[in-house]
Order: structure tokens, then C-alpha cells, then sequence
């Protein structure tokens, strides 16, 4: 928090620059782990599929020490105000930071079966929507380092073009497994991959939304940018 | 969108805006027992509450936090008119409570600290018997018989959360008692001449931490029926106690909110600072 003066108890502060430290690091590394997926679907690489999905203990591990961490503070520190809204917003993110490793690493999975498949089509609009979704990260990331409530709202707003690029993909996707029954299972995985990326996105926005609460004390309005409108996509089966 | 359903919409819209008028007429009606407004206060050239401004809603908690010296005990001496009793010390300004100011030089102080008693941060028992501790202060302004002054005495312990364990020795010495016992005992004096207002200067800054707990559940008992103002040095201690806190910081008060935003959101930053530890 900069230009926020030092707590009279030293301690605290560390305590605090600490968990900032753990959250860095647990970014740092779920953010590789969603490059090295994306890597791995776009270059079917192999080796960077089996190390996004090597990652994933370390950010369950990190995620644990920092649960640990948090409530030792609560204890400890009776925190209030931005400190407690600072605590109580890193517990929740690091959840969230948890999930999106999970999905990189599922991601990463499929990648290795769907490397078996020939693909008779371009994967140019998932790649795009890696990029972005990848950008989402790197940003949320940062401005959680820096605790940058402006750019928090940023993220938060980008993600309704993530969720238009995937309703693209879903509807070209079941497309291609209507023209060919041979290519529902690596459509099925790479809808899979979509809706994985999707929902990092999602959780990228969800950190925004708690680390906007952290720094300002007061909530983004509810009505978050949402548009995975796959869920009322109906497929007519032909008379 | 149809024209009738902008209609509509903005009928909602009106409906819920005449929702929150109706409240916000309602609170407008719960007049504060005390409204303190304008308030200097000179402890001879110096000058120790600045323009204060503060309501003390009718039966609610008002904490008053800050550092030491920012004017909470001040306040709470101006209210009572503690400061009558040193020359030199004086208060400029208005603090209402039923149309009347008290800081006027006309009002009787024998009434009014009828209505508004208070409790110190050191336990300040007579050294005198239990039941008479509690019967001193109300002869001075009721004539009781004996039978009266006895429901009194036990109906002020009772309140005070001490009857069951006195009620056996109200004949005896109450330097006996422990701590927490002696403060509870002077909150059953405060409450035995039936106040309207009670003050608490730090009230358990002397005990341990079972006694706090026993006055602290004793304050959330008695706001329903009294208005309350307690200052501590305990911020946790304003968090569980109170209904709305107030900050105040070298003679100024900065900021009066509800102790919910006070402690997760508060606006001001010297608050902040304050509260999360950063004051320098």
C-alpha cells in the first residue's frame, strides 16, 4: 500500500508484506502455468503440457500456507479496516488463483490427447482468446502487486469480450461435429479448453472485484459483465 | 423497451425511492437524546474541543475512541458539567438534550447529573456497606421508606448484573468485593437514581478480561433502556460495544459512523491510520 504509513508494530508490517509476497508468487506461477497450456495447445508441445500440469501441487501447497497464514493474522492481529479488508480479500483470491491453476492444468491435459487428433481447422480464434485471457491474468496480477484499483476495474470490464469469443467458439465448434461425427472428440476437448479459459477469465474478474473491495472499501456494482450465453444455445436437430 | 414498461420501471423505481423516504422520516424522528453541536471547550487558554458535533441517538451505544489528549474524556466531562468544579475551565457552544442546554450556567447540576450519571476507569465505592452504596445517592434526591428503598437497592443490583452474587451480604463492607465486582456496584449506583444518560470513562481499563466481558455484556443489557456513551482506550472494545463510534483526534471530531463501517470502511484517513495502528 503505498503511501499508507507504517504500522507502529513492526511485526504487523512484515506479517503483511509477507502475505503480499505469497500472493505474488502464487500469481507468478499460475500465470506461467496458463502460458504454458495456451503453449501447449498452439504448438502441441507436449513438454509444456506435462509442466503446467507439474506446477499445480505448488499452488495448492502455496494456497494452503497462505489459508494458514491468514487465519494466524486474524488471530493474531485483530485486524481492521484496509488491513482487514486487505487479509480477508487474499484469502479469497488465493482461492481464486487456485482454481485458475486447476484450469490451466486441465487445459494443458487435454492438449496432450487432442495432439493425437488431426485438426481439419484453424485454432486462430482459441489462440486469440488465450492471448486475452492471458492479458486478463497478467494485468489482474500486477495490479494486485501494486493493490491498483483502476486497473482492477479494467479487468473486471475486459472480460465481456473473453465471453464473446467463446459463445463464437462454442456455436463454430458444434458446427464442425455436425458435418463430421469424426470430429466430436476433438471438438468435445476443445470446447472443453474454451470453457476452461472462459472461466479463468471469470476468476480473473472475480479477484478484480475483491481486490477493488480490498482497496476501496466498497463494492463493484453487481451487475458484473457476463456473457457466456452458451447455456441458451439450442441446437434444432434437423425434421 | 415499451413505453409501458419504462412505465412501470420507473414506478418501481419511485416506490422503492418512497421506501426509503418513509425510513429515513422515521429516523428523523428519533430525536437524539443529547445533540451536541458548536461545542468549544478551554481548559483555561487552551483550548481542548474544537466546533464539536455529535448526536448520542436515544437508548444506543456511542463510542469515543482516539488518542490520548484528542478531547473523548473532555467530552464527556463537559457533558455532566464535571468542569464546573475548576475555575478556569469553560465550554462555549450548545449541547441539547430535551430543548434545554446544559452548558447553560442556569441549569440545576444536581438534576442534571440525576440524568446523567457516570462511571470512572478506577471502581469508586463508598467505604461504606453494600446496600448503603447504593442508597446514598438516591436520598440525596428522593425520599424513600424503607420498604421502597429496598426494591430499590435490589432492583438497581439486579441491573447492575451483581444481586445474585450479593444479595446475601448487602449488610457488608463493599471494599470487599473484587474489581469487577466494585464496578458493577457503581454502575447500580449510577442506574439507582434512574438516569436517563449514563457515561462510562474507560470503565474497564482497571479489570481483567472475564470482568470486561461481565460489563461489557451489562452495557449491551442497559442500552435498552438508557443512552449511552462510553469512551475507551480498547478499540475492540467500541467494535463489540458499540452502535456507532465516533474518532476524535487533537480536540477535533473527525468522524462518527456505524461501529460496522467504522471498523471495515472507514472514510477518513486519519481514522484509518488511527485504528489499523499507523499513527505515528
Amino acid at each position: 500500500m503505498s503511501g499508507v504509513p507504517e504500522h507502529l508494530v513492526k511485526s504487523y508490517d512484515q506479517g503483511l508484506k509477507k502475505l503480499r509476497g505469497m500472493m505474488t508468487q502464487m500469481g507468478g506461477i499460475v500465470e506461467t502455468q496458463v502460458a504454458l497450456a495456451a503453449d501447449a495447445i498452439m504448438q502441441r508441445d507436449a513438454a509444456s503440457a506435462t509442466r503446467a500440469v507439474e506446477e499445480d501441487p505448488k499452488v495448492d501447497a502455496l494456497e494452503r500456507e497462505i489459508e494458514t497464514f491468514v487465519i494466524r493474522l486474524l488471530a493474531l492481529r485483530q485486524p481492521v479496516a484496509g488491513d482487514l479488508r486487505q487479509i480477508v480479500a487474499a484469502l479469497k483470491i488465493t482461492g481464486d488463483l487456485e482454481r485458475i491453476g486447476d484450469y490451466a492444468a486441465n487445459v494443458a491435459k487435454r492438449s496432450i490427447v487432442l495432439s493425437q487428433f488431426s485438426l481439419p481447422y484453424s485454432l486462430a480464434g482459441l489462440a486469440h482468446m488465450a492471448r486475452l485471457v492471458q492479458g486478463q491474468l497478467k494485468s489482474i496480477i500486477d495490479a494486485l502487486g501494486d493493490n491498483d484499483a483502476d486497473k482492477a476495474v479494467e479487468v473486471w470490464r475486459s472480460d465481456q469480450v473473453v465471453d464473446d469469443i467463446y459463445n463464437a467458439l462454442f456455436r463454430e465448434l458444434i458446427t464442425y461435429m455436425m458435418e463430421d461425427p469424426r470430429n466430436i472428440t476433438p471438438c468435445t476437448h476443445l470446447l472443453f479448453i474454451a470453457k476452461n479459459l472462459e472461466r479463468i477469465g471469470d476468476h480473473a474478474t472475480n479477484v478484480a472485484e475483491n481486490l477493488y473491495y480490498a482497496v476501496k472499501g466498497e463494492s463493484l456494482p453487481d451487475a458484473r459483465p457476463k456473457g457466456d450465453t452458451s447455456a441458451y444455445a439450442v441446437i434444432r436437430p434437423r425434421e | 423497451m415499451t413505453v409501458s414498461t419504462a412505465m412501470s420501471q420507473s414506478q418501481d423505481r419511485q416506490a422503492s425511492f418512497g421506501g426509503v423516504q418513509a425510513r429515513a422520516t422515521n429516523a428523523a424522528m428519533n430525536v437524539p437524546r443529547i445533540a451536541i453541536s458548536n461545542l468549544d471547550f478551554f481548559y483555561g487558554a487552551n483550548q481542548a474541543l474544537k466546533k464539536i458535533r455529535l448526536d448520542l441517538p436515544d437508548r444506543q451505544v456511542t463510542g469515543m475512541i482516539g488518542p490520548s489528549g484528542c478531547g473523548k474524556s473532555t467530552l464527556l466531562r463537559v457533558l455532566n458539567r464535571m468542569y464546573d468544579l475548576y475555575p478556569g475551565q469553560r465550554a462555549v457552544g450548545e449541547v441539547m438534550m430535551d430543548g434545554e442546554n446544559i452548558i447553560d450556567p442556569s441549569i440545576d447540576l444536581n438534576a442534571l447529573r440525576a440524568r446523567i450519571g457516570m462511571v470512572f476507569q478506577k471502581p469508586t465505592p463508598f467505604p461504606m456497606m453494600i446496600y448503603d452504596n447504593i442508597a446514598f445517592g438516591v436520598k440525596l434526591h428522593e425520599r424513600l421508606s424503607k420498604s421502597e428503598m429496598d426494591e430499590r437497592v435490589e432492583w438497581s443490583l439486579t441491573r447492575g448484573a451483581l444481586w445474585e452474587e450479593v444479595k446475601d451480604r448487602l449488610h457488608t463492607s463493599a471494599m470487599g468485593l473484587s474489581g469487577g465486582q466494585q464496578q458493577r456496584l457503581c454502575i447500580a449506583r449510577t442506574i439507582a437514581v434512574r438516569p436517563e444518560v449514563i457515561l462510562f470513562d474507560e470503565p474497564t481499563s482497571a479489570l481483567d478480561p472475564i470482568s470486561t466481558l461481565k460489563i461489557e455484556e451489562l452495557i449491551d443489557e442497559l442500552k435498552h433502556d438508557f443512552t449511552i456513551a462510553i469512551v475507551t482506550h480498547n478499540m475492540q472494545q467500541a467494535a463489540r460495544c458499540a452502535d456507532q463510534v465516533a474518532f476524535f483526534y487533537l480536540g477535533e471530531m473527525v468522524e462518527v459512523a456505524p461501529a460496522g463501517q467504522m471498523f471495515t470502511a472507514p472514510r477518513e484517513r486519519r481514522t484509518q491510520e488511527y485504528i489499523t495502528g499507523r499513527f505515528g
